[in-house]
């Protein structure tokens, strides 16, 4: 129940975002999400497309350092506690949460929180112990 | 004005009297290196040259160099002409990979050095009623301990500040009324900048020489320290292979160069290219040969500086030989705040790190009056992760090697795959953006 993301190595300079946004618009991949992690040096964009594989070689052709790595996507009600509900199952667990963020999906019904753990496995096994809703690759593809 | 001497029949000899001893001292080296340091008695055989082929100083030429290589494969007594029980003192420097260059001193050695060191002094304006704050790093460096052992040779009074917490240091120097500074003259201005934090004028105390070296500076920065500092800088020169400070230092009158201690080390400009000695007064690069040192004497030794060498008569009435300010290097060491760093250093610590056979480029500038070295390396797939921390963990590792290895303080700046410029396919590993001319 893994999705792909992307992740680019950014520097801090005007222009870095543009550049890779105009890559993927001319290869025509779309974007589903995006979080920017900033530090004072550099940036780490993550990136949710509907075609991951295609998306990292383009901007690898186009000289920027790219990996892809697995994230969870869960669906969350689009309600009040929604999210605090799924987290506290995780810190029952003891999972650590490296990083997480979210969109809503085009119905407008529920949001999407993609999440990245430390222990991967370990984190799915809770989460579908819990009964959360886990978004499939296709399903985040093709939203 | 009278000049002042250490020992004035050696500083204002003849250059005949001066060439004979020197020939006597030269012929007696060469035989202890020949019979006791294997390595260089292969050299020799290697082109059938014995001790007793050297009949008069133009004679030098025929012996082989010695190089900064040849000390790394005799690593760490195996150019040592004494036994390990004769000697007293070790030092070490940066090597140009891997391994430090280790020198050895016997006792007798470091009597001379500190005689050496206390004729600098002199030469200077220094006398034993002096009292000299030594701000030299103390440790494997040899500028603080070199400089220690002949402020006292000389008879003044030395405190030995070393290196770090400024604001201390300048409390000291009013407190103590230190009439004279030993540093490197970026520290002697980074002591200026903190007189003026905590409100002390230079003109209040009473600081009247400094002797600054280790490090290249320019004519301007002189003007500088002059002025912040409220004395009158002067110029010393040496490096750990032949002895450490004290090889040559600037007398009062002249700004033509140092009075090499040419007793003791006997100087040749080669053209670094051929190895052939250039015409006198021409630029090249700076060789010596250690007359005089029992545990690690070096024939030949080329130090990689670029200078010049200056025999008209000096004001000072000494007659030794002068070598000009340092201008520059033959190979790509950099000295950053008084440490001696390699790039190739730096790439070792790269490599070292998990997983990194980076692109990378250094970068020295001088901030203020202090040197500082931004090692910027590329991040490739095989080290990038999506976690902030990994990366971040990743630098600070690199820059905590950095500083473990060669002792010296570095920003390290992750970016972009081919943001360092390639020149015919090589990348440009040094960039230095300090101005010292």
């Amino acid at each position: 129940m893994l999705v792909e993301q992307i992740a680019v190595f950014v520097e801090n300079k005007p222009g870095r975002l543009a550049a890779i946004t105009r890559i993927l618009a001319d290869n025509k991949i779309n974007i589903r999400a995006l979080s920017v992690a900033d530090t004072a040096d550099f940036g780490i964009l993550r990136l949710i497309v509907d075609n991951p594989q295609k998306a990292a070689k383009c901007l690898q052709d186009g000289g920027f350092t790219v990996i892809v790595t697995e994230v969870v996507a869960i669906e969350v009600e689009d309600r009040t506690g929604g999210l605090a509900t799924v987290l506290a199952h995780l810190a029952d667990a003891g999972v650590s949460v490296e990083y997480m963020y979210a969109f809503v999906n085009r119905s407008g019904e529920n949001a999407i929180i993609i999440s990245r753990f430390e222990h991967m496995e370990n984190a799915v096994k809770v989460l579908e112990g819990t009964g959360v809703k886990l978004v499939s690759k296709e399903q985040i593809y093709n939203m | 004005m009278d000049a002042q001497y250490w020992n004035d029949e050696i500083e204002t000899m003849p250059r005949a009297g001066l060439e004979s001893i020197q020939l006597i001292r030269l012929q007696k080296l060469v035989k202890r290196m020949y019979d006791r340091v294997l390595p260089y008695r292969d050299k020799m055989d290697a082109i059938g040259l014995k001790p007793e082929h050297i009949k008069s100083i133009g004679d030098l030429r025929l012996l082989p160099f010695t190089v900064k290589d040849d000390l790394r494969d005799n690593y760490p007594f195996g150019l040592f002409a004494a036994p390990m029980s004769e000697v007293v003192r070790i030092h070490a420097s940066s090597g140009t990979t891997g391994k430090p260059t280790v020198v050895g001193y016997t006792r007798k050695d470091i009597d001379l050095w500190a005689n050496i060191v206390a004729r600098s002094l002199v030469t200077a304006g220094a006398t034993k009623n002096d009292i000299v704050h030594n701000a030299y790093g103390y440790g494997l460096f040899t500028g603080g301990l070199g400089g220690h052992y002949g402020i006292e040779k000389l008879g003044a009074a030395v405190v030995p500040a070393s290196g770090g917490n400024s604001r201390r240091q300048v409390s000291l120097l009013r407190d103590f009324g230190s009439t004279v500074l030993l540093s490197t003259p970026s520290y002697a201005l980074n002591l200026a900048d903190a007189m003026e934090a905590v409100g002390i004028d230079p003109k209040n105390l009473s600081l009247r020489i400094g002797v600054f070296g280790a490090e290249p500076w320019s004519e301007n920065m002189r003007e500088e320290v002059e002025k912040k500092l409220n004395l009158k800088a002067t110029d010393i020169y040496g490096l750990s292979e032949i002895m450490g400070p004290g090889v040559a230092q600037e007398c009062q009158f002249s700004k033509l160069g140092m009075h090499i201690a040419e007793d003791h080390f006997l100087p040749e400009i080669i053209d670094p290219e051929t190895g052939e000695v250039l015409p006198e007064g021409e630029e090249g690069e700076l060789v010596f040969t250690t007359l005089t040192k029992e545990a690690f004497p070096l024939i030949r030794y080329r130090t990689r500086d670029i200078s010049r060498l200056y025999r008209e008569p000096c004001a000072c009435g000494r007659t030794l030989v002068r070598m000009a300010k340092v201008t520059g290097r033959t190979d790509d060491m950099l000295i950053i705040r008084g440490v001696n760093v390699f790039p190739s250093q730096v790439e070792h610590v790269l490599m070292g790190v998990e997983g990194v056979e980076p692109h990378y480029q250094i970068v020295v500038d001088r901030k203020g009056n202090l040197d500082t070295m931004t090692v910027e390396v590329e991040v490739s797939e095989q080290f990038f992760s999506d976690k902030v921390r990994r990366l971040e963990s990743l630098g600070a590792g690199i820059k905590k090697e950095i500083k473990d290895y060669l002792g010296v303080t570095t920003t390290v700046k992750l970016v972009e795959p081919k943001s360092i410029q390639r020149s015919e396919g090589k990348a440009a590993r040094v960039i230095d953006r300090r101005k010292l001319s």
